[in-house]
């Protein structure tokens, strides 16, 4: 780690913390302000408390990234919202439960002591129990506050942008400086409300007003910090904005930092919602919650067109284009000249030892190895294609993130992986590529899609229409090496790119 | 006057009811102790006064008017209550839980703050030194003095007690029984007080109803009850002190064995 690659990461610091800031702030807000009320609530209606802290408590067993995952199809939008309602969710249960608590710890002489001088129910509730059950409530607050900073990490691949942008980037592009800035601040600011709430804890226990003031106005202002990412966005709305999208791989943010200078070149504004989910990015163009991104043929024509058979390259991009249009209103711009084709890759000594050049050659042997790929792979319809064309049987199959894929294969983890064709780690680790000649795999050339909004909008199709047919293997490929094995950003590597495009 | 008319209490899901039939009158500026040991439905008559339990039968009427008619809430702020466990509100200071009826009865800062401090002082707390405090610094008896400024700050004439003094200590018990009986007869308060104890009842009250398994089974004067209590359960429960002070005066002259 040097100090121009620390000072780069903290450039970015604002934007992600502030964003952080607003998502965990206004989640916990919102938290508050539902359940302290309905902790009040079911502590006298005792038949809704059972059900109540039960659903809570399911919300909270539901993985962070799953919840943030899901909440896009159940909002049929991407980014800020689903990832606030997410995390709003997951503030539930210590709120709640602490409300419950603490109400229901109420000494019950005190409550009789209240009805008999002649209190309401409603003011039983706030000048009695609320402030004597306040210390066990902002306790709860206090754990929520760690929680939905650290879940407000995952809110990346959702679109909504976080300190989770260094993590899932500098994850990928094995940018450590990245990761170590991201997971710091995160911690950091976990450390800050933490013992920000601890104060108010103790005021409340304490009963002390003025602990109580000063604690408020701290998180009043950090609260004020994190709205400042909506008002500098108000005050600079005078451009128009393209919204970029990508996958969370590394080929995806360089290409993602491509089209943000070719936007930018044409006068744009750009807004990059880098790393995230792969169906959730097709589902945010078809929503124009983002503009532009790369997708490949294949994907679309398996995953998405639903289609098994298996055709030229051509005949894919002419037909995904047509479907595209009349299905979505979504614009293929064009094929950018390269192909990221999923390709079964093995050891190249093994591929020497056992004689192996094709998928056929594997199948004989695949009874007795091990297979490794990313995330989603085995679940996609390719998978089960090339599986049932070559009759493979693999006696183990094991997940991995990409970034650890490779290695994984090279140290003998695993013996076959789901390589990418573009990805430089397949020289670097030195494995081979086995053929695929009964073509159970489809096509997959990059090609460029525009939301339907953004195809309607001037200045944008023609403005990225100059990437079409410009990038061959061999370029992308070298673009992935220099940031998976050199350490370059993704930034850097599209400049190289750009630079080399118009050398030809 | 608070009259109560054949009224009966049976709890939900209770094979037999808590109370039955108690029919009670008292009269304005009376002490009435209920007298009965626990479980015999003496604090859940008081409770149907103030409406912190409602009767299933009969009717309760405070000068003439059925209570059920008005407003509970209402009503409890119109009647003083003071109870055992005391119930001082924990994150108010000594003042504000003085104030606290008057507060709900919408009373400025200024007339609160004032009659709050008149009230602790009538009960032998100096407002400048115990003012501020909160419940948890004073002793048993300094909270039960508090409980007892709280439920007059709002000039009730009718108080409600429900064994007040039964867990402090002896020497307090009998100054603040004696500093109470003192206040009561000078605002004429019309008191309805619970206890088991039979000494308390005896030198307390003007009248001693007496419970049993949730019936009234002797009524009368302490005088007339030591006479004639007309029960059984009410003459061995009157003849109790009285064995003792035998016995005490026994061993004041020192003869007699234990």
């Amino acid at each position: 780690m040097n100090l121009s690659a620390l000072s780069k990461q903290l450039m970015l610091l604002p934007d992600y913390l502030g964003h952080h800031l607003a998502l965990t702030m206004l989640a916990l807000a919102i938290g508050v302000s539902i359940c302290i009320p309905l902790g009040a609530l079911i502590t006298r209606v005792r038949i809704l408390q059972w059900p109540t802290l039960a659903a809570a408590g399911v919300l909270q067993t539901i993985p962070g990234l799953a919840l943030l995952a899901l909440m896009v199809p159940l909002l049929g939008m991407i980014g800020f919202m689903p990832a606030l309602i997410a995390l709003t969710l997951y503030s539930f249960l210590p709120i709640l439960r602490n409300t419950v608590t603490g109400i229901l710890g109420v000494d019950p002489s005190v409550r009789e002591a209240a009805r008999g001088i002649g209190m309401t129910d409603f003011q039983i509730l706030t000048q009695v129990e609320w402030p004597l059950a306040l210390p066990v409530i902002v306790a709860g607050v206090r754990t929520a506050a760690v929680w939905v900073v650290g879940t407000a990490t995952l809110a990346t691949p959702v679109g909504a942008k976080s300190l989770g942008n260094y993590i899932f980037s500098g994850l990928q592009t094995q940018n450590i400086t990245a990761v170590l800035v991201g997971c710091a601040a995160a911690a950091a600011l976990a450390i800050t409300l933490d013992q920000l709430i601890r104060w108010l804890q103790v005021a409340a226990e304490k009963r002390s007003r003025a602990r109580g003031i000063v604690g408020g106005l701290a998180l009043a202002i950090l609260m004020m910090a994190g709205l400042t990412p909506w008002l500098s966005a108000m005050s600079s709305g005078d451009r128009p904005v393209i919204t970029i999208g990508s996958k969370p791989f590394s080929e995806q943010y360089i290409l993602a930092a491509l089209l943000d200078s070719k936007a930018q070149a044409a006068g744009f504004k750009t807004h990059l919602l880098p790393g995230m989910g792969s169906m959730i990015l097709f589902e945010a163009l078809v929503s124009d919650d983002i503009d532009c991104y790369v997708d490949y043929s294949g994907t679309i024509w398996t995953n998405v067109m639903k289609r098994s058979e298996t055709k030229s390259r051509d005949t894919v991009v002419a037909e995904l284009t047509r479907w595209l249009d009349s299905a979505y209103g979504i614009l293929c711009v064009g094929a950018l000249g390269f192909e990221n084709t999923y390709a079964l890759a093995v050891r190249r000594t093994m591929a020497e030892d056992y004689g192996l050049k094709t998928l056929d050659d594997l199948a004989l042997k695949s009874p007795g190895l091990s297979m490794g790929s990313d995330y989603e792979f085995f679940q996609r319809p390719e998978w089960e294609h090339l599986k049932n064309r070559y009759g493979l049987q693999f006696q183990d199959l094991r997940t991995f993130d990409p970034s650890l894929m490779y290695r994984a294969v090279a140290e003998e983890e695993v013996d076959v992986i789901s390589a990418y064709s573009t990805d430089g780690r397949i020289i670097d680790f030195d494995l081979v590529t086995l053929k695929d000649p009964r073509q159970a795999l489809p096509p997959y050339d990059a090609v460029l899609l525009l939301s339907p909004a953004a195809s309607k909008r001037q200045g944008i199709r023609p403005a990225m229409e100059s990437l079409v047919g410009t990038i061959n293997d061999a370029l992308m490929r070298e673009a992935n090496r220099q940031v998976d094995q050199s350490g370059v950003s993704p930034d850097s590597a599209a400049r190289f790119m750009l630079l080399q495009m118009s050398d030809h | 006057m608070i009259k109560l008319n054949s009224v009966g209490k049976t709890f939900e899901g209770a094979a037999t009811p808590a109370v039955q039939n108690i029919s009670l009158q008292v009269a304005r500026g009376e002490f009435l102790a209920i007298l009965g040991e626990s479980g015999s439905g003496k604090t859940t008559t008081l409770k149907l006064v103030n409406r912190l339990i409602e009767p299933t039968s009969g009717t309760i009427q405070i000068d003439n008017v059925d209570i059920a008619s008005g407003d509970p809430v209402k009503l409890r702020r119109g009647i003083g209550y003071v109870f055992q466990e005391i119930g001082l509100f924990p994150h108010l200071s000594v003042r504000d839980n003085a104030g606290s009826v008057l507060r709900l009865l919408g009373q400025s800062p200024e007339q609160i703050r004032e009659r709050s401090d008149e009230m602790l002082t009538m009960v032998g707390l100096a407002p400048e030194e115990f003012g501020s405090r909160l419940p948890s610094e004073l002793s048993g008896g300094q909270r039960q003095r508090v409980g007892v400024a709280r439920a007059l700050a709002a000039r009730p004439g009718i108080m409600l007690m429900d064994e007040p003094f039964g867990a402090l200590d002896p020497i307090t018990r009998v100054t603040l029984q004696d500093q109470f009986l003192a206040i009561q007869k000078d605002l004429s308060l019309t008191v309805i007080m619970v206890t088991h104890d039979v000494n308390e009842a005896l030198l307390m009250s003007d009248r001693i109803a007496v419970m049993q398994h949730g019936s009234i089974v002797a009524e009368g004067t302490p005088a007339q009850l030591l006479s004639h209590p007309g029960h059984a359960y009410a003459e061995a429960l009157l003849s109790a002190p009285r064995k003792q002070t035998a016995k005490i005066n026994a061993l004041l002259k020192g003869e007699g064995s234990r």
